[in-house]
């Protein structure tokens, strides 16, 4: 599956990544709805990491209603028409990525799209072939495409 | 099953129809509550007023309203006036966080012959309110088998003549998604309420209210089991409540302040995955971990509450039953209960009954119906509990009165009151897993000695006397009921606060009102008779809050944050503040109202409705201290042989009461003891009485409901006459 990928030496914590992102999903730039974050290390100055979803999938399996799903690529999503915005996936994600804002009662996440990768001035984004996550128990018993 | 679907539908013909508008649910509430008369087809929508609102919240506070309203002093349960009431509350509905979907029953008790309330979880009680309707109160009788559906997508109510659906809670929760549900996307938008056989024939029923499964394909049930709501709904001839509502939204509840409810509730789902695994893995083993604590601290109810300990016990163990469960799939049983206690076994295969050898999916077992049905009945198998379980559910008969008046039988047929004349045939000795599940097979039957059981305890300790020529002190001293209730499944006999609990709880001894067994018995942080009656005063009242907002008690003790013990001293601590904060902001941000700011506001909010319960426990010939008497059993050891097994313990408080135990009988050592304990019950009732506001007896007082605003008109004249 391909994800996005981050590599902090590169990064120069320009944001542009941030601002890409909300205005990519959400038509404004918002930090807040932002998919991914960078974050500037406390004990080193000007160095940056970068918290976005790894598409694990671990959210699938708390997703009371199967709104979460992967698409073909490998690429965990959610269904606006399942979520019934209980936010379990915001509280259970391993890596805190998935998102929620009080403008929405579905939360959101990276879906890959590479679009920040694109904008990101100094490529410390990029979208790239992983191996495949471990099928998730709810994908061990029903088959399920997005 | 999906072939004969069109057949059932075909049988049905719909007795009354009416439409509606589809109200907005804002800050809570549909501000609006469904009455169904089954006797003359009435369907009517009754406005929810500010008072009702403020006084009585929602959940058990409406229902004890409404049947306040419907039925007088000489109402029985059996009378088509009596209603079966179900409502969540405000905070009913809330997706984000965790518990907060629970729907609350209310009902005149066949056991009891006084008003009951009983909590459950399944989607009933939010889907009725997003269909538009903070209660459904069903009153009359039906005079042919009849489907009550609310169908919240289209606006219209319906009462159904349903002939041909399976009478079990089994098969009819499946059949009604497929006959209500148009679309397969529409199944989960479905939820029912239904009995079934056993409820029908005994008088402890209980209702099964579903919620689908869409990983399992399936609906799936949970259990409003106290009290026998389950006998009344059968009484009247329904087959089930069914409700439709399709489309739930995170804010489908109309949360005034959405974000707050984004921070509190991503918050605890964060607590639960990080803690719940280091504190009582629900998420992996429910409730049923509790039976090795309880089976350590001499707590589980052996052979009916003989004993609290059992080698056998540890077969019942939550290891015993992990591997039966199908696990890493969401459990809750409304959206978002991340703590997901509903434990689930695909494929079960009973050995007994009409299922006899198909797989079927068990929901369950709780740490309950292990100790009631279990250890209590001397039955230590995985398998027979499941089994029990499975069916229960199935037939509509509640785990606990289940457990605890078999238990009573067991001892009776061992001490020679009933022998196999009476039984039919049984062998009911304790550990009979064969004659246990035929009584119950008997109860869904309508026959044989499953008939005698399903009376409860309090009619077999009659039956028996009458009959049989018992005893009837020695059946007093075992029966473990109070109020006409079967205990549920601790044995209290080391915690005099815990036989309060249970003693003086409104609607018969269940430990949703307090669990106090842990410290006072074996923390020791309450030590005094005002510390008794603090707790006594606090729990009930904190607990009781959780019923009238639509809440699961779990999510608030049953995890606990980190530094909780360390930041709190322990008494204190075992209120669990950061969470009790939690469901002041929850609250606040779903009704928008600003007048709950600590934790003494919300003792306050409930104290009114448990007022109100107990006054209605006194509007129907009950309520007065003489109901809150306790069976011996329940306080110390009522045979030689029980006090021998812990005779270092009983020898050891005789000398604390200045009775030196040497050279004494045990005659005279079990009086001694029996008599102090019996004394410490009254004296700690006293305690109790007064901290609550009411008078010796146990009425209120005047001064105590004008305080808490329940002073209606019938109200006061009630009391006057209990006053003198």
């Amino acid at each position: 599956m391909k994800v996005l990928v981050f590599k902090s030496e590169l990064c120069n914590g320009s944001r542009a990544c941030e601002e890409t992102c909300s205005q990519a999903w959400f038509k404004e730039v918002n930090l807040a709805k932002s998919a991914i974050r960078i974050l500037e290390l406390a004990d080193s100055p000007d160095h940056f990491e970068a918290n976005v979803c790894n598409q694990c999938g671990k959210c699938i399996d708390v997703c009371p209603t199967m709104a979460l799903k992967r698409d073909k690529r490998g690429i965990v999503r959610i269904d606006k028409d399942l979520c019934v915005g209980c936010l379990s996936c915001v509280g259970f994600c391993p890596t805190l990525s998935m998102r929620v804002h009080v403008d929405y009662t579905v939360p959101f996440k990276c879906v890959a799209c590479g679009q920040c990768a694109k904008q990101c001035p100094t490529g410390a984004l990029s979208i790239e072939e992983v191996p495949d996550a471990a099928l998730t128990e709810t994908e061990k018993r029903v088959k399920v495409v997005a | 099953m999906m072939a004969s679907v069109e057949k059932i539908r075909a049988a049905h013909c719909i007795l009354a129809e009416f439409q509606y508008a589809l109200p907005k649910v804002e800050r809570g509430y549909a501000n609006q509550t469904l009455y169904v008369n089954l006797s003359d087809n009435r369907i009517v929508g009754k406005p929810v007023d500010e008072r009702m609102k403020h006084t009585f919240v929602g959940g058990r506070g409406f229902g004890l309203w409404l049947l306040w309203n419907a039925v007088t002093g000489s109402t029985r349960w059996s009378d088509p006036e009596n209603e079966v009431i179900l409502s969540s509350g405000p905070i009913g509905g809330t997706t984000s966080y965790p518990g907060s979907g629970k729907s609350i029953a209310v009902s005149l008790s066949p056991l009891t012959h006084t008003v009951v309330d009983s909590n459950v979880g399944g989607h009933f009680g939010p889907l009725l309110k997003f269909a538009g309707w903070d209660a459904i109160e069903v009153q009359g009788q039906a005079e042919e088998e009849v489907i009550v559906f609310v169908d919240g997508v289209k606006g219209i109510v319906q009462i159904i003549a349903a002939p041909q659906e399976a009478d079990d809670s089994y098969i009819l929760p499946q059949q009604i998604v497929e006959l209500f549900a148009d679309t397969p996307d529409e199944r989960i938008g479905i939820s029912s309420v239904s009995a079934g056989p056993g409820a029908e024939h005994t008088l402890m029923g209980c209702l099964n209210v579903s919620f689908y499964d869409v990983r399992r394909q399936s609906p799936r049930i949970k259990q409003a089991g106290r009290g026998g709501i389950g006998t009344v709904l059968r009484q009247k001839k329904v087959k089930a409540l069914v409700v439709k509502f399709v489309g739930v939204r995170g804010d489908a509840n109309g949360p005034a302040d959405w974000a707050e409810l984004t921070q509190v509730g991503s918050k605890m789902h964060r607590e639960i995955r990080e803690l719940d695994p280091l504190m009582n893995d629900m998420r992996g083993g429910g409730t049923t971990m509790l039976v090795s604590i309880m089976n350590e601290f001499d707590l589980l109810p052996v052979h009916n509450f003989r004993y609290g300990s059992h080698p056998e016990a540890e077969k019942l163990y939550k290891a015993a039953f992990k591997p039966y469960f199908s696990l890493g799939i969401p459990d809750g049983c409304w959206y978002g209960c991340t703590l997901a206690c509903s434990r689930c076994v695909e494929r079960f295969q009973p050995r007994t009954g009409p299922f006899k050898g198909q797989e079927v999916t068990v929901d369950g077992p709780e740490y309950e119906t292990i100790a009631g049905i279990g250890s209590n009945c001397g039955i230590f198998d995985a398998h027979d509990l499941l089994e029990a379980n499975f069916y229960c559910d199935a037939y509509g008969i509640d785990t606990i009165s289940f457990g605890t008046a078999l238990g009573f039988a067991m001892e009776c047929y061992e001490t020679g009151v009933l022998n196999q004349e009476h039984t039919g045939g049984l062998d009911l000795h304790f550990g009979q897993a064969e004659a246990m599940l035929e009584v119950l097979h008997q109860m869904a039957r309508g026959e044989g000695f499953g008939l005698v059981v399903g009376q409860g305890v309090r009619r077999m300790k009659q039956m028996f006397v009458e009959g049989y020529g018992a005893d009837a002190q020695f059946l007093q001293d075992i029966g473990m009921e109070c109020k006409g209730l079967e205990y549920s499944e601790y044995v209290t006999k080391e915690s005099i606060a815990q036989q309060a609990g249970y003693g003086l709880a409104n609607k018969g001894p269940q430990h949703d009102e307090a669990w106090l067994i842990f410290m006072d018995q074996i923390k020791k942080q309450i030590p005094t008779f005002e510390d008794k009656a603090e707790a006594l005063h606090y729990f009930p009242m904190f607990r009781t809050w959780f019923s009238l907002n639509g809440l699961c008690k779990l999510p608030w003790n049953d995890i606990e944050p980190a530094d909780n013990r360390k930041k709190y001293e322990p008494r204190l601590a075992a209120r669990v503040p950061e969470h009790v904060e939690n469901y002041i902001r929850l609250f606040r941000a779903v009704t928008g109202r600003d007048d709950l700011r600590d934790p003494e506001d919300l003792v306050r909010m409930s104290e009114a409705v448990y007022n109100f319960q107990r006054i209605f426990n006194l509007k129907m010939g009950f309520g007065t201290r003489e109901y809150d008497a306790v069976p011996y059993r329940s306080m110390g050891p009522v045979t030689k042989e029980e006090y021998e097994s812990r005779a270092q313990r009983y020898d050891a408080q005789l000398h604390e009461i200045g009775f030196d135990p040497e050279g004494k009988s045990i005659g005279e050592k079990m009086a001694a003891l029996r008599a102090h304990r019996e004394q410490q019950y009254e004296a700690l009732s006293d305690a109790v009485y007064q901290r609550r506001g009411w008078t010796r007896e146990g009425v209120p007082t005047l001064e105590t409901v004008r305080r808490l605003g329940i002073d209606y008109p019938e109200v006061v004249a009630l009391l006057q006459k209990h006053l003198g």
